[in-house]
């Protein structure tokens, strides 16, 4: 099937760990692998780039890399691969690493030229330079031109900001965001950050011990309260919002997504323009009543659809969705973990709260309930 | 006194065509090494390092008994009309490879374990192919290891002495080499001969590690600068 990378391995090693996937993912935008060390998540991208070899299939956009007969071999699948330590190659400068992978394509295939992905990472001013006398950050964007170079059809990073600092990860990631808009090759990403994932992925799988917990779409997947994503403080999901309304006295705009709109602080988008939010759960609480006279913004109506206990016994996460889903639809929680294809259901958002065990059941809150959703704040993620 | 050169030159030319033969067949004998893994790797590593431990005339009488004409190879090589081995000059090539063995295949194995396989998984995302990757990566960033190997084989060759005696004898031109002729000149008490070839030996020995260190430490300084 085209548009979709169908990947299915097994595969068993030593010391016990174990690798069994069925993956289908869009081959589009940017789908985050997340989990823990030790889920599978980098023997999954090496699967996927034929580094590491396992039992199965892998079909891409139509086209089969692995099967029962046959492996293509990593040099001649057309994929590009970043990994977490930069790996330039220190015996030769910034623009023969450039073009390493760039002269072993046909030139029919070329659709990223030198000049284009030097100015996309900023690397005009280093082309001289030996890999040695470069910074963490800059290696990393050489080694991302170096990948964009031969004009893969699938770009499979693996945890490409885990070795930098603080500093040089902010310096670097709005070049991805640029690519991930601006590129329409498919990215994988593995990561373990959920502030990554929250600003980059388009698409979430969640990884455990080698097996799938989760497959779908960012804002639902985030939202899921069955997964290790995260019960501690930064709980919450993500999702992308559109610029529709500006309120220049108080520097607000109104950004909408299906099922709701919020006010936030203007950050100058344009309207029209795609905003990625993060809502927290702690930023999130619930009432039974609109509560007007109050210092709070953002009032929404919203369904119950769940709830779970946290480590500690004061305190509860609910699921709420914003909007009102059509009668007989599901709840937004996919029965089936292998549920691939989830969207926004039906022109709703779901978000978390995260509530004390007593408040939950002083207000007897449970599925099906109407609420009103309080949302405190919405940090934009730039 | 009148200085005979042609033990120099023929040391000169076995250890040059000596040290080419072992870098064509030292490489992916180290390369395979370098990449095995199953038990068999340390008997075969072993096996490689026994001239190392080996005295000479071991090594030289076991290269006499299989390489001389009633010998297994020595049959087949008469079979195929080429003559005989000991007592020749490539009889003397021969016994070089097998006794500088180690110093080729050990710099070299070191050197390409050394890069790990990240460089190659690079390369191969980049798309090149097995040999593409080895001349553009691992021969470049193995460079100190195939310097190392080429001088050591080389020094190597020059010094040997028991196996030479034992397969290639004393032939003046032919198979009496430096260290043989030494061995000549001091046996018939003539110091003065020995004592320039041993004074040249010296001098030579100490310049080649010396600059073989030297140029190894800068290419480390150069790639980390």
């Amino acid at each position: 099937m085209s548009g979709i990378i169908e990947a299915r391995f097994r595969t068993g090693f030593k010391g016990g760990f174990s690798l069994d996937i069925d993956l289908r993912l869009p081959a589009a935008g940017l789908t985050a692998l997340f989990g823990h060390s030790g889920s599978g998540k980098t023997t999954t991208l090496r699967c996927i780039a034929g580094l590491n070899r396992a039992e199965g299939t892998l079909r891409v956009d139509g086209e089969t890399w692995q099967d029962k007969k046959r492996f293509l071999p990593v040099h001649r699948r057309p994929l590009a691969y970043v990994f977490q330590e930069a790996s330039l190659f220190p015996h030769l400068s910034v623009r023969k690493n450039l073009e390493y992978g760039a002269r072993r394509i046909p030139d029919q295939d070329r659709r990223i030229q030198f000049g284009q992905a030097a100015e996309w990472l900023g690397l005009s001013a280093l082309l001289d330079r030996r890999p040695a006398n470069l910074s963490g950050g800059e290696r990393q964007r050489v080694a991302v031109a170096r990948a964009l170079l031969t004009s893969p059809r699938l770009l499979l990073m693996d945890e490409p900001l885990s070795a930098l600092d603080h500093k040089s990860k902010r310096e670097i990631l709005p070049y991805l965001e640029h690519l991930r808009d601006a590129l329409s090759i498919p990215i994988l990403y593995v990561t373990h950050s959920p502030d990554e994932v929250a600003r980059l992925a388009d698409h979430l799988v969640v990884l455990d011990k080698g097996r799938v917990l989760a497959n779908g779409h960012l804002t639902e997947t985030l939202a899921r309260l069955d997964l290790p994503i995260g019960q501690d403080e930064d709980t919450g999901i993500a999702l992308e919002a559109k610029v529709v309304e500006r309120d220049a006295r108080w520097h607000l705009m109104r950004v909408a997504f299906p099922g709701g709109s919020l006010w936030i602080r203007d950050h100058g988008q344009a309207i029209g323009q795609k905003v990625r939010m993060r809502v927290l759960a702690r930023d999130v609480s619930l009432a039974l009543e609109r509560q007007d006279a109050s210092s709070i913004l953002n009032i929404l109506p919203a369904t119950v659809t769940g709830s779970v206990p946290t480590d500690h016994p004061a305190v509860v996460l609910t699921q709420v969705r914003l909007g009102h889903p059509l009668p007989g639809s599901n709840t937004g929680i996919p029965a089936n973990q292998n549920d691939r294809t989830i969207k926004h259901i039906d022109g709703t958002t779901p978000l978390i709260s995260r509530l004390t065990a007593r408040s939950s059941e002083a207000l007897a809150l449970s599925p099906g309930k109407p609420v009103w959703a309080h949302i405190k704040s919405a940090a934009v993620l730039e | 006194m009148t200085f005979d050169w042609s033990p120099v030159l023929l040391s000169l030319k076995l250890a040059t065509i000596t040290t080419l033969v072992l870098l064509i067949v030292g490489t992916p004998i180290a390369w395979r090494l370098a990449r095995l893994r199953h038990w068999i790797k340390q008997p075969l590593v072993s096996l490689v390092a026994l001239p190392l431990v080996l005295p000479p005339t071991v090594l030289g009488f076991y290269l006499l008994l299989v390489l001389a004409p009633n010998g297994f190879v020595g049959q087949i090589v008469k079979g195929m009309g080429l003559g005989t081995i000991p007592f020749t000059f490539p009889g003397l090539v021969i016994a070089s490879v097998f006794y500088s063995l180690p110093f080729a295949v050990q710099p070299l194995q070191n050197a390409f374990e050394g890069l790990g396989e990240r460089p190659l998984e690079v390369a191969s995302t980049l798309r090149a192919t097995p040999l593409d990757r080895f001349f553009t990566v691992v021969v470049p960033l193995a460079r100190p290891g195939f310097l190392t190997a080429a001088v050591l084989s080389f020094a190597h060759t020059i010094g040997e002495f028991g196996v030479v005696l034992m397969i290639g004898g004393n032939i003046p031109g032919q198979t009496k080499v430096l260290s043989v002729a030494i061995y000549d000149h001091v046996e018939t008490l003539e110091y003065d001969q020995a004592h320039v070839m041993s004074a040249g030996m010296l001098v030579f020995a100490f310049t080649v590690l010396l600059v073989l260190y030297a140029v190894n430490g800068r290419i480390a300084v150069a790639e980390k600068s």
